[in-house]
């Protein structure tokens, strides 16, 4: 049994401690919209934020993340208008849109309080972000969007 | 692919014949007893295209052109449009309900798409690969949407009361009269129609109910909108439909669909294609809390199309207790027919086929005399090795099977083909199966192949509940329906002049068809039409060959299929022949490709089975000046010929693939060792241009997984199982070494250039262009792909 706190709410999990958090959110939290794909920290699919730092779910445990703030795509925002989820449909980023989920997460935590953030920061930042489709031509042009506003 | 397949597993190849497309010209209103509301002559023959033949036609249950299968109006004026074919990030749920609605005049704002079921009956064929969505339905489209608007236009004639009887009146004499109607007096704006002599509009919701009384019209009766005249086609403005939900989080794939009671399946199956389970011990399995049943699934061998590998299932509560019961089973695993599969070996075996002649699949002119006679004979091979597509998404699938009937969830390219192997697999009539279609987290061709969706059906049923059958990414790469492994052997034969005077080009590759028939070890007509019967070049005396190799894992179908293999032997070898010959790359290229023609298969030696995409040739013949185009465009662009710094260069590479041309120009700079691709410039000639904005996206992430299958893409073999496991030693590009600035430059062209599709066509020039620019950079040619990252 697991007390955890996401996207703002309590939830009680009924799962071991050592449950794979990714598969909690997903099969136990109803949460859909974090994704697996790889299972070992390689791809970024499954990236939420723990206390706002952007983190890939399938490497951590619920019991690590009790007593911490979760937040996953669905609560990113309000009106699903974070910034950087509108420079994501601005430049028609997604194309299978898989991944997305995962990418819009790692960036919205990368660009916190960074306007000026570097283009290598935008690569190094995102490189933990698998996309198959190929989209990180956009991802990257995202990124800045959101970051600096234009 | 799957239809061709079957139809050559069958041996039931039949070659494409042209057939005579009517002329069709517009019959003007002539005015019988049975229709009152006679109308004056149309005031312009305004038929917007002339219909031609295309390959959809010919595919199992063929094109649909019904509106009344595709599209519904509600009284609020809601436009909602059936997307039948699979969206895998191409862009179709978007791209082809959208020329329907711009033809129809709907309002993009109030289209409302829904996913069909798998059934092809209704909807036509919906087996979404081979690049042909745009290519075989922009008509059906265009015609369904022109349809709608003249159903609409006939409703508003009565609703203005121009035709003064009831609509039940008119639809009969639809029926009863050989003569067409015309749309007089109203005019289809956007979502409305208005009255010519009033100005009074109707909105599409009120005239809904009208407007399906009236008898779908034929093809002649329609009127079609002048090119000029779209709003959406050709304008690449609209937003891909499910982009908001995809962004939020909302967008739903195959495991995201929750069914009450459902338990959750992985699989553990034979490391080698059909090795038998001698013996298992699930103790350990069994006492992982969450773990509820152990279920065995019979182990299949080759050739046995999409059924599963067989194995053991662990059954459980959720997905992490199910991955960590499959990992806890201890298995014995005997000996198969492939377990002595070993990639060194075969490899090695391949090579020596190659160099020795094979089947001959075209000949044309005398190559025996031109090699005799040469003066010099430059040769050379390549080789790749297998690839796993490992789309984002890893296989995955829910079925419901009870009482006689099962429901199945899966993100699959083949939508009726996964519902017929299914209701085979569970003995059921395919009434008795639905198949509903998520989005797929991509495809890549691996979603063809509907094993997962079979698996997870033969489990609800064993198991007595609704099963999500999950693959890990481990499952993924060890049991694909891998891209086949080749080398490729091209020998050009020499004039004392340095002209050339032969081509010998002898393909060994283990054939798709393997998964299907038993195997020949010979390569099959769609095979041998990627890139390989087909070359272009103008070249007197050809010899086209495949060399046999056996299969020893499920081979299948990946982004591109064998366009890959021969672009990347063929692009590379006309580039080392330009170094041998001191000349020009690009130069040597447009040279080989010789003057502005259509190629005539049949009078230069093509096979007569020879497969132009299932296309009928005269209308998507190989035109060289559309490839040379491509060619010199992004040759141009991307500034060929400039002197570039050490350790910088630019590779080119023009190959037809899916009867789309692609070119690409690829800069590539080695910075300490590592191969970086700071800008591409890719021109794309797919005729008639429906969705831009979609086309550039595809030729971006044809850059990177071109440049991943190019760089990093290799699956070995070793006692007939896989080496490699998950994107540690399977890995893709990523963000910090892509191809960082791709240009896409479309040639655009007007609908009479038939549309053709290119969510494949993209890839296979990528990896020669990017060779070619590594041996401009370093002086090192390397020719086997993938090529590493680094080099020295």
């Amino acid at each position: 049994m697991a007390q955890l706190t996401i996207n703002g709410e309590s939830r009680t999990i009924d799962v071991p401690g050592d449950t794979t958090l990714l598969w909690a959110l997903r099969d136990l939290a109803g949460l859909k919209g974090t994704k697996y794909g790889c299972g070992v920290g390689l791809c970024g699919a499954c990236t939420i934020h723990v206390d706002g730092v952007a983190q890939v779910s399938c490497m951590l445990t619920v019991s690590q993340v009790e007593g911490t703030e979760i937040t996953t795509i669905e609560g990113l925002s309000d009106d699903g208008n974070h910034p950087v989820q509108v420079a994501w449909r601005e430049l028609n980023v997604p194309q299978c849109g898989f991944c997305q989920a995962g990418q819009i997460m790692t960036a919205a935590s990368l660009i916190e309080d960074k306007p000026d953030i570097s283009d290598q920061e935008i690569l190094d930042g995102m490189s933990g972000n698998l996309c198959r489709c190929g989209c990180y031509q956009r991802i990257v042009a995202a990124v800045r969007t959101a970051a600096t506003g234009s | 692919m799957l239809h061709y397949l079957e139809q050559a597993a069958a041996g039931k190849v039949a070659p494409r014949k042209a057939i005579v497309v009517r002329n069709v010209s517009r019959r003007t209103f002539l005015g019988t007893a049975a229709a009152g509301f006679a109308v004056a002559a149309f005031p312009k023959d305004a038929l917007g295209f002339a219909k031609y033949e295309v390959g959809g036609s010919q595919m199992p249950h063929g094109l649909v052109y019904d509106p009344t299968v595709f599209v519904s109006i509600d009284s609020d004026g809601t436009v909602t449009i059936v997307a039948h074919r699979s969206e895998m990030g191409t862009g179709v749920r978007t791209s082809l309900p959208m020329v329907l609605a711009d033809e129809m005049g709907a309002d993009w704002d109030r289209v409302k798409i829904i996913q069909a079921e798998g059934d092809e009956p209704k909807y036509g064929n919906q087996d979404t690969d081979g690049s042909r969505s745009m290519r075989h339905h922009i008509q059906s489209m265009r015609q369904m949407g022109a349809s709608v608007r003249f159903m609409l236009a006939i409703a508003a004639m009565q609703h203005f009361g121009i035709i003064d009887q009831p609509i039940e009146a008119v639809a009969e004499a639809f029926g009863a009269s050989d003569d067409q109607f015309e749309v007089q007096g109203v005019t289809v704006g956007v979502h409305e129609v208005t009255n010519d002599a009033t100005g009074e509009a109707v909105g599409f919701g009120e005239l809904a109910e009208i407007a399906m009384l009236v008898p779908v019209p034929e093809f002649e009766q329609l009127n079609f909108k002048d090119e000029s005249e779209f709003r959406y086609v050709g304008k690449g403005e609209i937003e891909p439909y499910d982009q908001h939900d995809i962004t939020t989080g909302k967008a739903i794939y195959g495991a995201d669909v929750d069914l009450p009671g459902m338990k959750v399946a992985v699989i553990a199956r034979p490391p080698a294609v059909g090795a038998p389970l001698v013996s298992y011990d699930a103790t350990a399995a069994r006492s992982i809390a969450g773990v509820e049943d152990i279920a065995e699934l019979p182990i299949t061998v080759m050739p046995a199309k999409f059924a599963p590998l067989g194995g053991v299932a662990v059954i459980a509560a959720h997905t992490d207790a199910a991955i960590r019961g499959r990992d806890a089973l201890e298995i014995e695993w005997g000996e198969g027919p492939h377990s002595n599969y070993n990639t060194e070996e075969f490899t090695a075996e391949m090579r020596e086929t190659a160099n020795a002649p094979g089947k001959v699949l075209r000949k044309e002119g005398d190559p025996e005399a031109a090699f005799a006679e040469a003066a010099k004979v430059f040769g050379r091979e390549y080789s790749q090795a297998h690839m796993a597509h490992a789309p984002m998404e890893p296989p995955v699938a829910i079925a419901d099977v009870k009482d006689g009937k099962a429901e199945i969830w899966a993100p699959v390219q083949s939508p009726f083909g996964t519902r017929q192997d299914i209701a085979a697999a569970l003995e059921l009539p395919i009434e008795d199966v639905t198949v509903h279609v998520t989005l797929l987290g991509g495809g890549f061709g691996r979603k063809s192949k509907c094993d997962f969706a079979i698996e997870a059906a033969l489990l609800s049923r064993d198991v007595g509940a609704p099963v999500r059958v999950q693959w890990t990414r481990e499952d993924d790469i060890h049991h694909s329906f891998f891209h086949t492994t080749s080398v490729e052997r091209i020998e050009v034969a020499l004039d004392d002049q340095d002209a050339v005077t032969g081509w010998r080009h002898n393909s060994v590759a283990p054939s798709i068809l393997s998964t299907f028939a038993e195997d020949s070890g010979h390569q099959f007509f769609i095979e041998s039409g990627m890139g390989h019967v087909d070359v272009p070049f103008e070249i007197p005396n050809m010899s086209i060959e495949n060399g046999k190799a056996m299969a020893h894992t499920r081979i299948g179908w990946y982004r591109a299929v064998s366009n890959v293999p021969r672009a990347w032997a063929i692009q590379s070898f006309v580039a080392e022949l330009a170094d041998e010959l001191g000349r020009d790359q690009k130069d040597l290229l447009i040279e080989l490709i010789g003057s502005d023609r259509e190629l005539d298969p049949p009078n230069q030696g093509f096979p007569d089975d020879y497969w132009n995409y299932g296309e009928v040739y005269q209308e998507y013949p190989i035109t060289t000046a559309r490839l040379k185009n491509v060619t010199e465009l992004a040759a141009e662009k991307a500034g060929w010929g400039a002197d570039l710094p050490a350790g910088s260069g630019l590779g080119i590479a023009a190959h037809r693939a899916f009867v789309t041309y692609v070119a690409v120009a690829a800069r590539v700079d080695i910075v300490d060792g590592l191969i970086t691709v700071p800008e591409m410039h890719i021109a794309v000639d797919c005729g008639f241009v429906a969705n831009p904005e979609r086309i550039r996206s595809q030729m971006e992430g044809a850059a990177v997984m071109g440049m991943t299958l190019a760089l990093n893409s290799a699956i070995t073999f070793q006692n007939g199982a896989a080496q490699q496991s998950n994107f540690y030693d399977y890995d893709i590009v990523r963000a910090t070494n892509f191809p960082k600035v791709v240009h896409t430059h479309i040639v655009e062209h007007p609908f009479s250039v038939h549309a053709a599709g290119v969510g494949e066509p993209g890839v296979p020039p990528i990896a020669p262009a990017i060779a070619n620019a590594v041996f401009n950079a370093t002086g090192q040619r390397l020719r086997d792909l993938p090529i590493g990252t680094t080099v020295s």
